[in-house]
């Protein structure tokens, strides 16, 4: 079937429609996916299509749309549970990651937890402090969950379906301001991406940008200055924090020998660092440059416009850290 | 709203139509598990062991609201306080031993979870919690999951007066009230949150004067008096398979050995009040009454002390004997393959 240009908001909603249409164990609940459809829009006709039973809006308790969903996997549904965003997962920090990542290792696998946490992640809509930080590694850092970030509607669609047909936990980040963003994405209710399968979004010989989620777009815009400048980036866009699949990291490095990495999170303790341990372990006699990380500032991210985006990555950053190492 | 319990030293069993048999098994459930928890601490006592967390006192409320449910079709949410419930869900000392030591084969979580965090698919008891009241929003979400399939399974969660403080509990009765969900949760209210008592969690007298604000029924029991419980679980359940909604049941109890293995709980209670409540025991009143209707003699009391010291002596000689885990089994595969199936 052809690919047909659509949005990561509609790439979402479709793999949302389809996993529903294919598995009657999948249901979903949060705040305002019912008659609203969605805080996004994603949901947006899914209570008159499936129903009440299936569509169910939940009150403001984070804790319980987290918990509960833990419960009714484990009791054999496969819950798709929606939380508005990843600042406030933090309220349901216990059930996600003392649970749900948890169960089965704890319980000798007497238990898997078939549920999908999907959030909004990202800053850039003056949404303050408590909104708009993009703190998906926090949760990376924990085993036992998978961690999706997609950035381009295609993997949105594939990542999102793998995510709901898959026997594992994961926690599903979109990125808030990306949701309008439009590619090619395959009509086939049985596309679906592998889980942790990292992907080259633009090839190039002299520097290797590994990024992910927003940091894709930052670093698309990044490498059509560099070019410019006769510098060819080669970017690899994870997809997944957990699991992360480094190979192809490594792969281009051998070839650039240099290498940035780009992301939205906090910069201590972040993608970043664990790129950079990582690569000085593997790639050490290919290395020519120290790596560079590209990330938010080490701040709370403030409101007003022209802070707020002075304090989150962008193009030019990711071309200044490019151009310290080639 | 019952008003509060007045905590007897007799059994209420009005309404109750156990048979003899029945009756004299729940005996032999509550002796069972008070003599696996009270080696278990001689265990600690000796070095033997890490840790352990006692549901001495509990056996009332436990064993009662067990034989209530449809055990093996019903699901139950337990907290560490529930030996006994456990057992009565088919958990064994041997199970239990083998988790207090640690040893390979042990079923809940292949010794990698403390002991005390029940756990059986096989059973119908889903995962039990460290951090309280967590248990609850899992509970509710079970509890919608068989009310999406449109079965008539009954979830039954458990928790301390304590953990009624968190923000879990409020959410998740909350969710079963507003979905009538066919939840019974049951409070055993042992007065004592670690050392912080009950007038320190709460500004009403019970918890069950919560249920009104989630849309829910509640109850009062007294939780050392089994057929009570049993009573009140029964209609609890009941009026959840059939539609009618979430119950919050507090059962009255009381915890007469500290906390867990590692507190003293001499720092915040006095020895009187521990010894008024030990002539309240949930074992000695139910003896007392299986005595008054003839079913239960000093024979026949050693003879079920005796069948429950063997098993008792059997599951810690086994579990003792038992090998350790190997060191791999710390590997343990975090995640479910593609290609397994349940």
């Amino acid at each position: 079937m052809a690919d047909r240009p659509i949005t990561i908001r509609e790439a979402l909603s479709a793999a949302l429609r389809e996993e529903m249409q294919r598995d009657e164990r999948v249901f979903i609940m949060g705040e305002e996916v019912g008659v609203w459809g969605g805080t996004y829009a994603v949901t947006r006709g899914f209570l008159d299509e499936f129903g009440a039973k299936r569509v169910r809006d939940t009150p403001i308790a984070e804790m319980v749309i987290a918990g509960s969903a833990v419960g009714a996997a484990m009791a054999g549904l496969r819950p798709v549970a929606e939380l508005m965003t990843i600042n406030f997962a933090f309220l349901a920090l216990d059930a996600i990651v003392n649970h749900m990542a948890k169960v089965r290792y704890m319980f000798n696998g007497q238990f898997t937890v078939p549920m999908v946490i999907r959030t909004t992640t990202g800053g850039g809509k003056q949404l303050g402090a408590t909104h708009s930080h993009a703190p998906e590694v926090l949760f990376a850092h924990f085993p036992g969950m998978y961690v999706a970030v997609p950035g381009t509607a295609y993997d949105a669609k594939g990542m999102l379906k793998a995510s709901i047909r898959d026997d594992n936990p994961v926690l599903f980040v979109e990125h808030s301001t990306m949701l309008q963003r439009r590619s090619p994405v395959p009509d086939d209710p049985d596309f679906v991406l592998p889980i942790g399968k990292s992907d080259i979004k633009r090839e190039g010989d002299d520097v290797t940008i590994v990024t992910f989620g927003k940091g894709l777009e930052w670093s698309m815009a990044a490498a059509e200055q560099l070019e410019k400048d006769g510098i060819e980036a080669e970017i690899v866009d994870l997809r997944w924090l957990r699991p992360l699949d480094l190979e192809p990291v490594f792969e281009s490095f051998k070839k650039t020998n240099r290498c940035v990495v780009v992301e939205e999170s906090l910069p201590m303790f972040s993608v970043g660092a664990e790129v950079a341990a990582q690569l000085q372990n593997e790639m050490f006699d290919y290395m020519d440059a120290p790596v560079k990380r590209v990330a938010a500032m080490d701040n709370p991210l403030p409101y007003s416009r022209e802070i707020e985006l002075m304090a989150l990555p962008d193009a030019q950053k990711i071309v200044a850290a490019v151009k310290e190492v080639v | 709203m019952a008003t509060d319990v007045q905590i007897a030293h007799q059994i209420d069993d009005t309404g109750v139509d156990l048979d003899a048999k029945l009756l004299l098994e729940l005996y032999w459930q509550m002796v069972r598990a008070r003599r696996t928890d009270e080696r278990t601490w001689v265990l600690h006592r000796q070095g033997k062991i890490a840790f352990h967390i006692s549901g001495i006192g509990h056996e009332g409320i436990q064993i009662g609201a067990a034989y209530a449910m449809r055990r093996g079709y019903d699901y139950a949410q337990l907290y560490y306080r529930d030996l006994a419930f456990a057992m009565a869900m088919g958990y064994t000392p041997h199970d239990f031993m083998l988790s207090i030591f640690g040893k390979a084969g042990e079923p809940t979580s292949g010794a990698r979870q403390m002991p005390s965090h029940f756990s059986s698919r096989a059973l119908g008891m889903l995962s039990s919690s460290s951090p309280v009241a967590t248990q609850v929003p899992q509970a509710a979400g079970a509890a919608l999951a068989c009310k999406l399939r449109g079965e008539d399974r009954v979830t039954v969660v458990t928790l301390g007066e304590g953990s009624t403080s968190e923000g879990d509990f409020y959410e998740g009765l909350n969710w079963a009230g507003v979905h009538k969900l066919p939840l019974v949760c049951i409070v055993q209210n042992n007065i004592y949150a670690i050392s912080v008592p009950v007038h320190l969690q709460m500004a009403v007298p019970n918890v069950a004067d919560r249920a009104p604000m989630f849309g829910i029924a509640g109850a009062i029991v007294d939780g050392n008096d089994v057929l009570a419980s049993y009573r009140v679980m029964s209609e609890a359940i009941q009026r959840a398979r059939e539609g009618g909604g979430a119950t919050l049941v507090e059962a009255k109890t009381y915890r007469p050995v500290p906390h867990s293995s590692d507190d003293d709980d001499r720092t915040y209670r006095t020895r009187d009040e521990v010894e008024t409540w030990k002539q309240r025991d949930p074992i000695l009143r139910f003896q007392a009454y299986l005595r008054e209707r003839g079913l239960l003699d000093d024979e026949a009391i050693d003879e079920i002390e005796q069948r429950v010291r063997q098993e008792v002596d059997e599951a810690q000689a086994a579990a003792e004997a038992a090998p350790y885990p190997p060191a791999e089994d710390a590997l343990y595969p975090l995640f479910k393959p593609l290609d397994e199936t349940d």
